[in-house]
């Protein structure tokens, strides 16, 4: 059968170092009180703390120095985010340009993109959102209905994004856009662009989640006018351009520690001396979690070597997402608990409810359990 | 633990050449015989020939001397094939007797753990008393390797003779021998023992639960392989069922369980020689056990009625994982050890423990 490999990854000295960096960052954060470890990190958006993450250091780190990078290894990268993850900081403002946006506009984007932007979403200034799913298409992605045409030495999008994080919040987004019939396999025609939310031509609804929250948005586009320079790649190249990142998004360490603070907290909560239960359960998850620690590190060596381990990274999402969502279900069997987001008294309480309440997200986004598991069938050779 | 290029190639060629005597010698009539509760003296001589048994001996000792986490990749290949011969447990017994100063004996050699028994003490003589069960081929076994402590709590090795053993027949799942071993005041000379080295982390307990790890490992990837060719090639309404997405989707979870499972096995292999062994081997069989039940699980709905009988040789798996998740401690047992240790070091611990310091 297809040989997995989760070879032990070795890392560099540079990421070791790094791991001491931001450990030192996070420890000062934290005991000056600037932020209180938040039980879904990567969600929760807070423009200071990531200033604060880029004057330092942390953010765009494989980017090369002219943009505002260091020209970092991937792997410094990756050790930063799951330190950040790890200590429960409200890393949610700089996610999504750190993780995808930045890497695409360096490696596709105009020359002008990349001098505006890059350095500023380095420095913790200027953060993303991500604009693909649509009402009509979500897991079929290559159905998008959004148009681009050409205006003179332009171009005008119409049409609408849904589930897009934090547009009230962030600069830009990545619209995927049809420019193009599609052919056959419907994958032709599609183009990315980098829009400015704030230009005319564009409105935002909030739409709120199940705890209350709002991350949510639909945005809506009527003759928004983007300059050809904000184009990013090939006309017609955006399906490519799509799932070619999506190994660097499946597998990283947000796929696996998006709630890691409940796992902390409860195993404070249980206490030093566990009755047998609560110590094989809690036993159980932290050997799923250094299974997937691992599998990820892997993951990340390798496409550090430039590789395309896309089966790899559907696993690491699948079981990473799984093991996520079974967090709260055991956290909730093992003391008495009832999850509450206003019981000030009982912290733990808090931190499961904002869990259960996310935690159906955790295996939809950035591709459905359901996706998933049809690639991993094709790396399998079923399909 | 740093593995140099002459290693990785020792290795390679090593587990290539294990790998093609397996396939050809270990086939469905073997097993099935082997079921029967014949010993299959063919296939361990061709094994003894190749030097497999020897394989983590010291090349001082005559052995092969390969490390222990490439030997673990040999074992997990044995898992695969599920080969029905007691050479994970000899190929461990040596490595831990020859690295206690002992020297390498021919023939196989079982080895099993200190739980019940105790060692006493009388001048150059030691008695060595008590019960222990589910003793791997603990009646057929050239020697059986014992760790025991003595009542100042000094950690021994004995490595006994066949014939001074008294055995009675138990058999797992996999009708593999997995007998019943009675110590009663077993006088033990003082050539047969060793102490055990101060530095030496974890008991014969351990390495033998990330032995069974590594092979369920192996066993797994074998499982996938008959579940794959069977859905490829197996028709219902016209197409093969590999085209329906709900035989899809439980190969992918399968997959999952498997690659977590790997992941852990290698995990604590890796940690060989550091301060993580002990925490890293309680991971690997706690993980891998609860993938074992899992993937076996699926690959016989996958099989269908044909995975039920014995036309098919698929059980000789999948008993096999049924069988080793729960020898040297099931994942219950090895859950429970890993949430202690977490639980008394506090939540703060945890990250720092997984990721390094």
């Amino acid at each position: 059968m297809h040989a997995f490999k989760f070879d032990a990854p070795t890392l560099p000295s540079e990421a070791i170092e790094a791991r001491k960096r931001v450990r030192a960052f996070l420890a000062a954060e934290g005991g000056d009180g600037r932020y209180v470890p938040h039980r879904c990190s990567w969600s929760t958006f807070d423009a200071q703390f990531s200033q604060r993450a880029g004057q330092a250091g942390f953010i765009g780190v494989t980017w090369p120095r002219e943009y505002g990078g260091q020209a970092l290894s991937s792997l410094v990268r990756f050790v930063i985010t799951e330190e950040m993850l790890a200590a429960g900081a409200p890393c949610g403002a700089h996610w999504v340009a750190d993780r995808q946006s930045g890497p695409q506009i360096l490696r596709h984007g105009s020359e002008r993109a990349r001098r505006e932007i890059l350095p500023r979403v380095s420095r913790g200034e200027c953060f993303f959102g991500i604009g693909m799913s649509e009402p009509d298409s979500g897991s079929d992605l290559a159905a998008v209905r959004t148009r681009a045409r050409r205006d003179g030495d332009g171009w005008l999008i119409d049409g609408s994004k849904i589930w897009t994080s934090q547009a009230h919040r962030v600069h830009y987004l990545i619209v995927l856009a049809r420019t193009g019939e599609g052919g056959a396999d419907r994958h032709g025609g599609l183009t990315q662009f980098i829009v400015d939310l704030s230009a005319p031509g564009v409105t935002v609804r909030p739409i709120h989640n199940l705890s209350g929250g709002h991350e949510f948005n639909e945005v809506f586009f009527r003759d928004y006018r983007v300059p050809d320079d904000m184009r990013l790649g090939e006309e017609g190249a955006g399906w490519d351009m799509v799932t070619g990142e999506l190994a660097f998004e499946r597998s990283g360490p947000d796929r696996f520690l998006s709630d890691y603070r409940l796992l902390a907290e409860l195993i404070d909560a249980v206490g030093p001396a566990p009755d047998a239960r609560q110590a094989v359960e809690i036993g159980r998850l932290v050997a799923h979690l250094a299974a997937l620690l691992r599998m990820s590190t892997s993951v990340a060596a390798l496409l550090d070597e430039g590789r395309s381990p896309n089966t790899e990274a559907a696993l690491v999402k699948d079981v990473g997402t799984a093991f996520e969502r079974e967090i709260p279900e055991i956290a909730r069997l093992l003391l008495p608990l009832q999850p509450s987001l206003d019981d000030r008294t009982q912290r733990l309480s808090e931190t499961l409810a904002h869990v259960v309440l996310h935690a159906p997200s955790f295996t939809i986004r950035g591709g459905t359990r359901e996706i998933l598991r049809g690639i991993i069938a094709r790396g399998l050779g079923l399909r | 633990m740093t593995t140099s290029a002459a290693d990785v190639e020792l290795t390679r060629v090593l587990l290539e050449q294990a790998d093609r005597l397996l396939r050809g010698e270990v086939t469905r009539e073997v097993l099935a015989r082997a079921d029967g509760g014949e010993f299959p003296e063919a296939l361990w001589r061709a094994c003894e020939d190749a030097g497999l048994p020897l394989a983590l001996v010291p090349e001082e000792s005559g052995g092969v001397g390969l490390g222990l986490a490439q030997g673990l990749r040999l074992i997990r290949h044995l898992g695969y094939h599920a080969a029905p011969l007691p050479l994970p447990e000899t190929m461990l017994a040596l490595m831990c007797w020859c690295e206690a100063g002992g020297a390498p004996v021919t023939g196989s050699v079982t080895l099993l753990g200190d739980e019940g028994l105790t060692l006493h003490s009388s001048g150059a003589r030691f008695r060595l008393s008590g019960r222990a069960l589910r003793v791997p081929w603990g009646a057929s076994a050239g020697h059986v390797l014992v760790q025991a402590h003595d009542e100042a709590g000094a950690r021994y090795l004995a490595l006994l003779p066949h014939a001074l053993v008294r055995a009675e027949p138990v058999r797992n799942l996999a009708f593999e021998p997995r007998d019943t071993l009675n110590f009663d005041r077993l006088e033990v000379d003082g050539s047969m023992t060793r102490v055990v080295p101060g530095n030496r982390a974890g008991s014969l307990y351990l390495l033998g639960a990330l032995m069974r790890a590594q092979q369920m490992a192996g066993a797994m990837e074998r499982c996938l392989d008959y579940a794959l060719s069977y859905a490829t090639e197996r028709q219902q309404f016209g197409r093969p069922i590999a085209k329906f997405q709900a035989i899809q989707h439980m190969l992918a979870e399968a997959a999952g369980h498997y690659a977590a499972a790997l992941a852990a096995a290698d995990l604590a292999a890796d940690a060989w020689q550091t301060p993580r062994f002990e925490f890293n081997c309680a991971i690997a069989k706690a993980r891998v056990g609860e993938a074992a039940g899992k993937v076996a699980a699926i690959v016989h709905q996958v099989h269908g009625a044909m995975g039920f009988t014995q036309e098919h040789p698929l059980h000789f798996s999948t008993r096999r994982l049924w069988s080793w998740r729960d020898e040297f401690g099931s994942e219950a047992y090895w859950q429970e050890r890993v949430g202690r240790l977490v639980c008394g070091a506090g939540g703060a611990a945890l990250w720092p423990a997984l990721a390094g310091e």
